[in-house]
């Protein structure tokens, strides 16, 4: 791609510059000693970062896995006794969810009982990741649409640009309830369709209709990381892909797509990541009932039912959330620690 | 096809509003699908104000535009009897505030850091610091939710504000430096060169360069702390008096015999239109806030 030489030039030039300015660094280094001291002093301006992070990351996130492989305060199955708990419990906790599976008696378990929390848990994860396939399928798409069109469009790109920050900023909890209002078997969603569905009771369209609002509400701001993208392809790239015949859609996957897809990537990750901890929009809209339990939910649900087994369970998701990234960045063989390190090395 | 289709779309894209040959189904379409976009993004919102002004006997009334109009969904939201909603906000304001002051007087020097100063562990700290950010709060909601209460914090502003940490501060630090890595750091030495002393290079001319940089970072901070729910939800315990407004929303209580929508919708008016302002305000530099952070491949 010979487009790929301009931006390339342009920051090799910044790298110089940068290398031009720490030559003169190291020169006022000899002077004045600035150049031994600058690790030190990168270590002080990270370190209150660094410590910050730990104390309400690193700590929670440590004593959480700790609290997984202890007891649960309750009446003891054994005994009939109250159990104070926190004795060891090795990896029952994980048996317990994974294989849904509920203590019975001293040493017997069985498949936990429909309804129960413990019953629930493959069923939170089919549901977590449905709503991530088909809402980040779908605003991706539609988003791509968007930029395109918002990439062309010579009048109304201004106002289209302020219009598309609107459903971003509305909080998600006033999206839920705005979204529950619309989706009133009275509101106006039926009335436009002219149906009478009973949107957030029963379960395919309560699930739909979590999709729709979450499509809504996102779509526009995939639409502008993706037009960020758009923007830095130069037109002369399309220009000579059309003197060597290219139609519009061999211009799209030949040109745009390829030069696009690092935004795209980094767009599609991010996204996938907040969808899979979904918490918001199904507990106001629906409160998480008729399956649309996401895993963030039932944690939360498990929270004051016994908080080492909810430990456990939010280890698990966040174990499972870190694995679909890692995979995600495989996939896309995305560079997003190079994104966010680009120029600044 | 193709050869016809060539010549009748280039003029099209070189020459804005083309006076040729009659219609231009090109930008016609385009004209469309941006007209589409722009009701895409609006008519929810639209629906939102019309309901919060209207008689909560017409909630389903579906006439389009302003109809039966009324105050007293304001009211009601407002109301000390069954809402506090003015309390939430202002709760809203003083953990919005807080967490943004935080995050930015410490972010503000690690993302100086990291974007100017050389180091070994630089891309270890930054994939630290992205990492740190992609936990799902229920990971770090569970041990803090028994640690506060151990501590006799549940329901305080503490107990609200500490855990926002969690993702405020990551957001601002890589903003934050990709902002600083992008600025003329050159024209502190030029500065030097022409005999300013380094607190002069650094008042007159990385201040103002980097003041619209930590001011847009401010507000993508804010934003995300004014939206966030999850923990709010759980570490407030069902205190009012601490509870931000995305709280309220969601646990917004009916009066004895009525389902409260357009009074939700009132409220929900109260709380976004001050982010809706700012965005109006601001439009161009969050859009450069957001792209810097997310998307700079």
């Amino acid at each position: 791609m010979t487009l790929a030489g301009p931006v390339e030039e342009e920051v090799v030039e910044q790298q110089g510059g940068g290398r031009k300015s720490r030559k003169a660094a190291e020169a006022a280094a000899k002077r004045g000693g600035i150049r031994p001291g600058e690790a030190r002093l990168a270590f002080t301006l990270i370190a209150p970062t660094i410590i910050l992070l730990a104390v309400v990351v690193g700590y929670p996130v440590v004593k959480a896995i700790y609290q997984s492989f202890l007891t649960d305060p309750g009446l003891d199955q054994a005994t009939g006794l109250f159990n104070e708990g926190n004795a060891w419990n090795g990896i029952t906790n994980y048996t317990h969810w994974l294989l849904q599976r509920c203590a019975t008696g001293p040493d017997t378990t069985a498949a936990c009982p429909k309804g129960t929390l413990g019953s629930q848990f493959w069923g939170s994860v089919g549901v977590t990741v449905g709503f991530t396939v088909v809402s980040v399928a779908l605003e991706t798409v539609i988003g791509m649409c968007f930029a395109l069109m918002m990439n062309r469009a010579f009048r109304g790109r201004a106002l289209v640009r302020v219009a598309v920050l609107i459903p971003w900023a509305i909080p998600t909890a006033v999206t839920s309830k705005l979204w529950q209002v619309i989706f009133d078997p009275e509101g106006i969603f039926n009335k436009l369709l002219g149906a009478h569905f009973a949107w957030t009771s029963s379960v395919w369209p309560a699930r739909s209709a979590i999709i729709i609002a979450d499509v809504w509400k996102t779509t526009p701001f995939i639409a502008l990381l993706i037009l960020a993208g758009l923007q830095g392809i130069p037109e002369e790239t399309y220009e000579a892909a059309k003197i060597d015949g290219a139609n519009a859609w061999r211009r799209f996957t030949s040109v745009t797509l390829p030069l696009v897809k690092p935004a795209l990537a980094v767009a599609v990750i991010f996204r996938t990541l907040d969808v899979l901890r979904m918490y918001d929009l199904p507990k106001i809209l629906t409160g998480g009932s008729n399956g649309t339990t996401t895993m963030s939910i039932l944690v939360v649900d498990q929270l004051t039912s016994g908080i080492n087994s909810a430990s456990a369970l939010s280890t698990i998701t966040f174990i499972f959330i870190f694995i679909i990234a890692f995979a995600m960045v495989r996939i896309f063989n995305a560079n997003i620690i190079g994104a966010q390190a680009k120029g600044v090395r | 096809m193709t050869t016809t289709m060539l010549p009748a779309k280039k003029p099209a894209d070189v020459v804005p509003h083309a006076v040729r040959h009659g219609f231009n189904w090109g930008n016609f379409g385009t004209g469309v699908v941006m007209v589409l976009i722009f009701v895409w993004c609006l008519a929810p919102f639209y629906w939102m104000m019309i309901l919060a002004f209207r008689s909560n006997n017409y909630t389903f009334a579906t006439d389009p535009w302003f109809s039966h109009v009324t105050l007293e969904n304001f009211r009601y939201a407002f109301n000390t009897q069954y809402n506090t909603f003015g309390r939430s906000l202002l709760n809203s304001l003083i953990i919005g505030g807080s967490v943004t002051i935080l995050s930015m007087i410490i972010g503000v020097f690690a993302g100086y850091a990291l974007a100017r100063l050389v180091f070994r562990g630089k891309g270890f700290v930054l994939a630290a610091i992205l990492g740190a950010s992609m936990f799902p709060g229920v990971a770090i909601l569970t041990p803090l939710f028994q640690l506060f209460s151990s501590f006799g914090w549940l329901g305080t502003f503490q107990a609200l504000i500490l855990p926002q940490i969690s993702f405020s501060l990551p957001l601002a630090v890589y903003t934050l430096t990709s902002f600083f890595a992008d600025m003329p750091w050159d024209l502190e030495e030029a500065a030097r060169v022409d005999g300013a002393t380094p607190g002069q290079a650094f008042r007159l001319v990385i201040l103002p360069l980097a003041a619209p940089a930590i001011f847009t970072t401010a507000i993508l901070v804010f934003i995300a702390s004014w939206n966030e729910f999850l923990l709010s939800s759980v570490l407030s315990n069902g205190n009012n008096k601490v509870a931000p407004s995305t709280v309220a929303i969601a646990f917004f209580t009916a009066g004895p015999h009525i389902v409260p929508y357009t009074q939700t919708m009132a409220a929900g008016l109260v709380v976004t239109v001050p982010l809706i302002l700012v965005v109006l305000l601001f439009q161009r530099r969050i859009v450069s806030g957001l792209t810097a952070g997310g998307v700079k491949g």
